[in-house]
């Protein structure tokens, strides 16, 4: 028998009597999905919000905020970059990369979480090899909590989804928190809402 | 195979004093930002609930929704293989990677693997494994298992870091600056991750709707493993399984908050499908957790989401520290998985718990640890298991317990009261619980003692 179906017998034989299973609610009642609860949800995990400009340069924005970044690469039209990601045959090569531009999906209140996939980002190396990280939200697509993120259609349909939250972090030496543990140093969203139908 | 005495090996932790009051310092501060999230919940109560009625739902279809999630990472593009055990695990693995001519496997941080042992099977093979996750890292360079399963490093001091890193990435070994130490981690890691054939990480959650893979880190390390190399695997214990894409709300909302205090961590990463033009494989791992499926006081501990949050609040943990116990899993959680791997092993370890509960209360999927853990000692005693101290102390106890005449003579026999009873069945020599421990000072008489000079025999004031 092979080892799948060996497994598969011992479990069909040893299973305890069957439990079922339960609804679960959305836990949003009196809970905002706005873009305040949001950007206090970020700060506590460490990502910043920035204000978009009024005069609607993001570029600039960008390189107001990063002012010594040599490579600055934009997965989004709406950031130029000088870096085109068409130019980056594979993910290692991004490894140059200090500001990294990606726009979300959409960002989940309660954690102050943004939602991407591959569709966002072009090469999903670029969100974890750039020194630092940029991405655009659009304040309408903010959900409630994480209830209402896991019943967006994305999940079933990307190969790779990831929820961010703040910079990559880590506490192992002493609970001291670091900020830029292997991925990137810093994150931060900047409220734009998204041009028609992106 | 030597059985593990937790005490003995616990005393050597305990004896560095500034290890062990850190130690038990840092896991309460965990456990403290647990119990912010949990009061600022309403429905932090439900949430546990319904995490442990969707375990318990999962594991007792656990065969359909294995062959559910199959079916769905197949269509997906992975490809998916079983093993029986650690060694097939193992095998699997190190054939993948030498098939594809990969020399150096980049990972995220799994217990599956640890259990495994798998990278003590594919280093003489002519593997680098590098682990990636910081604490993960420290140890594997220490020579170590992990200390606990979310922060495996958490019994060492930066100063101990320090020189584990001086050794083996050659940085200064007087400077133990915790950013200094993480940033030479990062950059020395890079490098691998740049040039790694394949990628692995282990799982949070499986689902079977989807077929996707979930891990939750903090590092990016899990991300980096899998968005750069073109052979990515991931190893998953058969239990991490849970019906649909809806039910990671319960469960990605509790596991953080649990783990460490935070709504949730910095990366949570769904792997569904293969970047095009590479490779996903998925190994399911069974390595005896079939087995306890069908233990009726048992199978309860796979409902276990990996939080450590039991660990953080135990008293016996926080004050032993991981190693001690001697296995790839410790403290609450440890003590009831690990007996189900080998009985006579690990006999000691279900002793390794005052049974006060607190393990059980703070559980986010309900796992009733201390009720298992008194289970487990019957067990060990039934099958002949019971350490010697252990059986002559109860033996003896026992006896004079049940009879008030040896009661009253045994206490008695000490003179000024209470001070023989704990010292003998307690405090004595050979049981550790007494070694750090001070008798609390005795009153000068009995209670009994105290009745018969203050009291009639109807009960009546003297």
């Amino acid at each position: 028998m092979s080892s799948r179906d060996e497994i598969l017998a011992r479990i069909r034989a040893k299973a305890p009597a069957p439990r079922p299973l339960p609804s679960v609610p959305l836990f949003d009642a009196g809970r905002s999905a706005s873009l305040a609860t949001f950007k206090s949800s970020l700060a506590r995990m460490g990502g910043k919000l920035a204000e978009a400009p009024a005069d609607g340069d993001l570029d600039a924005l960008v390189r107001r905020l990063f002012p010594d970044a040599k490579v600055l690469c934009s997965a989004t039209p709406e950031i130029a970059g000088n870096r085109p990601l068409s130019s980056v045959g594979k993910p290692a090569d991004l490894d140059d990369v200090d500001v990294g531009v990606v726009r979300a999906a959409f960002g989940v209140a309660e954690t102050g979480s943004v939602w991407l996939s591959e569709a966002q980002f072009g090469i999903n190396a670029l969100g974890f090899l750039s020194q630092h990280l940029v991405v655009l939200l659009d304040p309408a697509r903010i959900v409630v909590n994480l209830h209402h993120a896991y019943h967006q259609r994305g999940f079933h349909e990307a190969r790779y989804a990831v929820l961010m939250t703040g910079p990559s972090a880590t506490a192992d030496i002493e609970g001291i928190l670091i900020h830029g543990a292997q991925g990137i140093r810093s994150l931060t969203v900047v409220p734009v809402p998204a041009p028609p139908g992106a | 195979m030597k059985r593990i005495d937790h005490a003995e090996a616990s005393s050597h932790f305990i004896k560095a004093k500034d290890h062990i009051d850190f130690h038990d310092k840092r896991l309460w501060d965990l456990r403290t930002k647990r119990d912010r999230e949990s009061e600022s919940l309403p429905e932090w109560q439900e949430l546990r609930t319904l995490a442990s009625q969707i375990k318990e739902h999962t594991l007792t279809h656990l065969a359909d929704y294995l062959e559910e999630f199959e079916r769905n990472a197949q269509s997906n593009g992975a490809i998916v293989h079983w093993a029986r055990d650690a060694a097939e695990h193992n095998q699997l693995v190190f054939d993948l990677l030498r098939t594809r001519g990969a020399k150096t496997l980049v990972k995220a941080k799994s217990m599956l693997t640890e259990e495994c042992e798998m990278r003590e099977f594919l280093g003489p093979r002519g593997i680098e494994v590098i682990e990636t996750d910081l604490g993960e890292r420290i140890q594997q360079l220490d020579n170590e298992p992990p200390s606990h399963i979310v922060v495996p490093a958490v019994h060492k001091l930066r100063t101990d870091v320090a020189a584990v890193f001086a050794r083996t990435l050659g940085t200064d070994p007087a400077n133990s600056d915790v950013h200094y130490l993480a940033e030479s981690q990062r950059q020395t890691t890079r490098p691998h991750f740049l040039a790694a054939g394949a990628g692995m990480i282990g799982a949070n959650f499986a689902v079977a709707e989807t077929g996707t893979i979930v891990v939750c880190t903090n590092e990016g390390n899990a991300d980096l493993s899998m968005n750069l190399p073109s052979l990515q695997i991931a190893s998953i214990g058969i239990e991490k399984m849970i019906p649909r894409i809806e039910h990671l709300g319960v469960f990605i909302r509790m596991l953080s908050r649990n783990a460490l205090g935070s709504p949730i961590t910095q990366i949570t990463s769904h792997f569904r499908a293969p970047r095009p033009g590479t490779e996903m494989h998925i190994i399911l791992v069974d390595n005896g957790r079939s087995e306890r499926l069908g233990m009726a006081d048992f199978w309860y501990s796979l409902k276990c989401i990996r939080c450590g949050a039991c660990m953080n609040t135990c008293p016996v943990y926080r004050r032993s520290g991981g190693l001690s116990y001697g296995a790839t899993y410790s403290g609450p959680i440890g003590v009831i998985i690990d007996p189900t791997f080998n009985l006579r092993k690990y006999a000691a370890l279900p002793f390794a718990s005052t049974l006060n509960g607190s393990c059980s209360n703070v559980c986010p999927v309900r796992i009733n640890i201390h009720e298992q853990i008194y289970k487990w000692r019957q067990v060990i005693s039934e099958r002949g298991q019971l350490p010697m101290v252990k059986k002559n102390g109860m033996k003896i106890a026992g006896k004079i317990l049940s009879s008030p005449r040896l009661y009253r003579a045994a206490i008695g026999a000490a003179g000024t009261g209470i001070e023989f009873l704990p010292d003998f069945m307690m405090y004595n020599r050979m049981n550790a619980w007494g070694k750090q421990r001070e008798v609390p000072a005795t009153p000068p008489m009995t209670f009994r003692q105290w009745y018969l000079a203050n009291r009639t025999k109807k009960g009546k004031k003297k």
